[in-house]
């Protein structure tokens, strides 16, 4: 599903370039639930960017579905995004003036999908994440867990192939992170590609495979036998 | 443009961000509002300007006789030139046929009285002429006539302002009026547009006047009404000619630049004309100055919504919206709101000049007035300047990548 080789990529602050991922090599199958952790500074959020698309590498290429990601105009890396990929944020990223259906609709309108399909399919990815009784609700009147459920369910609204959440239970408490990583899971369970970013051990521990990150290069990358978040949650 | 689901994304948006909507849309209509109230306010000025100075007729010779300022002929100089009835006599046989009609004027202030109502007015000594060269309008009776001036008669036409100061509201008409102690009998009553001074005079037959200046025949001016057809190059002409003839008959130096003094009302209505331009120019400045100032405020209050919604732009480039569609949503709404806005605007503007219409006449504002074309043209204007003030910005933001976007708080 997704393929880096060697990516390398810099910043510049204050004219010294800051090498922040230094050769990046990592394959990622179908269907599968990755950790990416780090500490702050490490390159995970650089690294989950560039897989968003929403930055480019310097070096290196990035396959998505047997699809090279260069050279992209905006445009194109729109359409890209809206198609391949779905966001989560740590920060739920929910337009404020929006009620949870008619953000969870918003990919769908960016598809051209005519309206009455848009609310249904929105709806029923709504039910999905459980909120079948919020759909109406701004952003504002959610609890932090409804909100990051609103925004899984956006996420997921267009059918991406890939589904990345940046430190998707940083702002939770840690019931309400257990239930969200329990969606997630569950997710994944239907056949969904998901990257997690966190560095939070018990989270990294609820995916299937853990790729550690220190200082811009791979340290370590195993499979592990995956802990039911289901079984945290009382 | 007419696509429906951007209309209700627009309507939605806007429903539910009424305060930015307020904003953008109070400023359009703002601006409009007051460049269509202070540009029809402009225009009433000038139709103040025109009722004004404008009322007399255009066509028009006035004849002073003064003192000379060169000796001649044995005459000294400082030698005071005087206007008699042949003088009158010799201008209409000579140039008749380029007159319409040629009267003389001896003005003296009279106080006029009608029983115990009494007040100092101007007394103006004419031809029946000079109705036609001071535009002036009867309502009641007649003007001074032929055989006013043949017979002398003590007839005398009034002033509207003259008959409500003196009679009230008792008709004027055949009535007596006594000037310094000799009556007059009132024959016509008249209005002028000129104004209210215009309407504070009595007219009196010129030789009735002469009369009772103990039988002369003097004449302090004399009036000519040219055929418009010889144009102000025929004018021009016409004066030089009477000035040459009269010059010769009193004995006057050519070249004494006193004397004889001919004022012509076309040089005058030129003149007046240039300043009605100057008008013109600073209504126009005002209006372009308003409508700047509006298109400062539009581009200020789209710069700050494009702003705002950095954040919004950002979380819908994440999730697939391309540039093109952001810029499009911008300016799709800015036009909307604009031009709504604008509408109410130019609405609001044309009722209040309406309203307003002659009320504001003491304060020289007269029938405040903007051309729908003009007013339509600066909607227009200020419609395109907050889609052009939009579009720049939005097109700043559609650009910057949304994980910048999304990092601002």
């Amino acid at each position: 599903m997704i393929t880096l080789e060697n990516i390398h990529k810099s910043y510049n602050l204050d004219s010294n370039p800051l090498h922040v991922l230094k050769g990046i090599n990592l394959k990622i199958e179908e269907g599968d639930l990755v950790a990416i952790m780090g500490a702050s500074g490490s390159g995970k959020s650089t690294l989950l960017n560039i897989l968003g698309m929403l930055d480019e590498a310097d070096e290196g290429t990035y396959m998505l579905d047997n699809t090279r990601i260069a050279n992209m105009s905006e445009t194109q890396a729109a359409q890209y995004r809206n198609k391949f990929l779905g966001f989560v944020f740590q920060s739920f990223n929910l337009i404020s003036y929006k009620t949870a259906l008619e953000n969870v609709s918003l990919p769908l309108y960016y598809q051209g999908v005519s309206r009455k399909i848009r609310q249904s399919k929105a709806a029923d990815q709504l039910a999905k994440v459980g909120l079948a009784e919020r759909t109406h609700h701004l952003p504002s009147e959610l609890s932090g867990g409804e909100k990051q459920r609103v925004a899984i369910a956006r996420a997921l609204a267009a059918d991406p192939k890939v589904l990345l959440a940046d430190e998707p239970t940083g702002a939770l408490d840690s019931k309400t992170s257990f239930e969200l990583m329990a969606l997630i899971q569950e997710i994944n369970n239907q056949g969904k590609t998901i990257i997690v970013i966190t560095h939070e051990h018990d989270i990294a521990h609820m995916c299937k495979r853990i790729v550690q990150l220190k200082d811009g290069v791979i340290v370590d990358d195993k499979r592990i036998k995956q802990v039911n978040a289901l079984a945290h949650v009382e | 443009m007419w696509n429906r689901d951007r209309w209700i994304e627009i309507f939605e948006t806007i429903r539910k961000n009424k305060l930015r909507t307020a904003l953008s849309g109070f400023t359009v209509a703002l601006g409009i509002f007051i460049f269509v109230t202070l540009f029809g306010f402009g225009n009433g000025l000038k139709n103040a300007f025109n009722t004004f100075f404008l009322d007399d007729a255009t066509n028009t010779l006035w004849v002073y006789p003064a003192q000379t300022t060169k000796p001649y002929k044995g005459f000294k100089s400082r030698r005071r030139i005087i206007f008699r009835n042949d003088d009158l006599q010799d201008l209409q046989d000579q140039y008749g046929l380029l007159l319409e009609g040629i009267t003389p004027r001896i003005s003296r202030s009279a106080l006029v009285r009608h029983k115990n109502e009494s007040n100092t007015y101007s007394v103006r000594a004419v031809g029946p002429s000079h109705q036609a060269v001071e535009k002036t309008i009867i309502t009641k009776g007649r003007y001074i006539n032929q055989s006013d001036v043949e017979n002398r008669t003590k007839n005398a036409v009034i002033g509207r302002l003259v008959a409500q100061d003196l009679f009230g509201k008792e008709p004027p008409m055949g009535k007596y009026v006594e000037l310094n102690d000799i009556a007059f009998k009132v024959v016509g009553v008249y209005k002028d547009e000129g104004g209210d001074n215009e309407e504070r005079m009595v007219y009196i037959p010129y030789t009735t006047r002469q009369q009772l200046l103990s039988g002369t025949d003097e004449i302090d001016q004399i009036v000519l009404s040219f055929r418009p057809e010889i144009g102000h190059a025929g004018a021009l002409q016409l004066e030089g000619k009477m000035m040459r003839f009269l010059k010769r008959k009193h004995s006057v130096d050519p070249s004494d630049p006193a004397g004889i003094y001919i004022r012509n009302v076309a040089d005058d209505l030129k003149q007046n004309q240039d300043f009605a331009g100057v008008l013109q120019y600073i209504v126009t400045f005002v209006g372009l100055g308003t409508l700047i100032a509006g298109i400062i405020g539009i581009s200020n209050i789209m710069v700050y919504v494009v702003r705002e919604r950095t954040k919004e732009l950002g979380i819908r480039k994440a999730i697939g919206a391309t540039p093109k569609s952001v810029i499009r949503m911008i300016l799709h709404e800015s036009i909307f709101i604009t031009t709504v806005a604008g509408y109410i605007g130019l609405l609001a503007g044309i009722g209040t000049l309406a309203l307003i219409g002659d009320r504001l006449e003491d304060y020289f504002i007269i029938n405040p007035q903007i051309h729908m074309g003009t007013a339509v043209f600066a909607t227009f204007i200020l419609i395109l300047f907050g889609a052009i003030a939009g579009y720049v910005p939005a097109k700043r933001a559609a650009k910057i990548k949304p994980i910048v976007a999304l990092r601002d708080e």
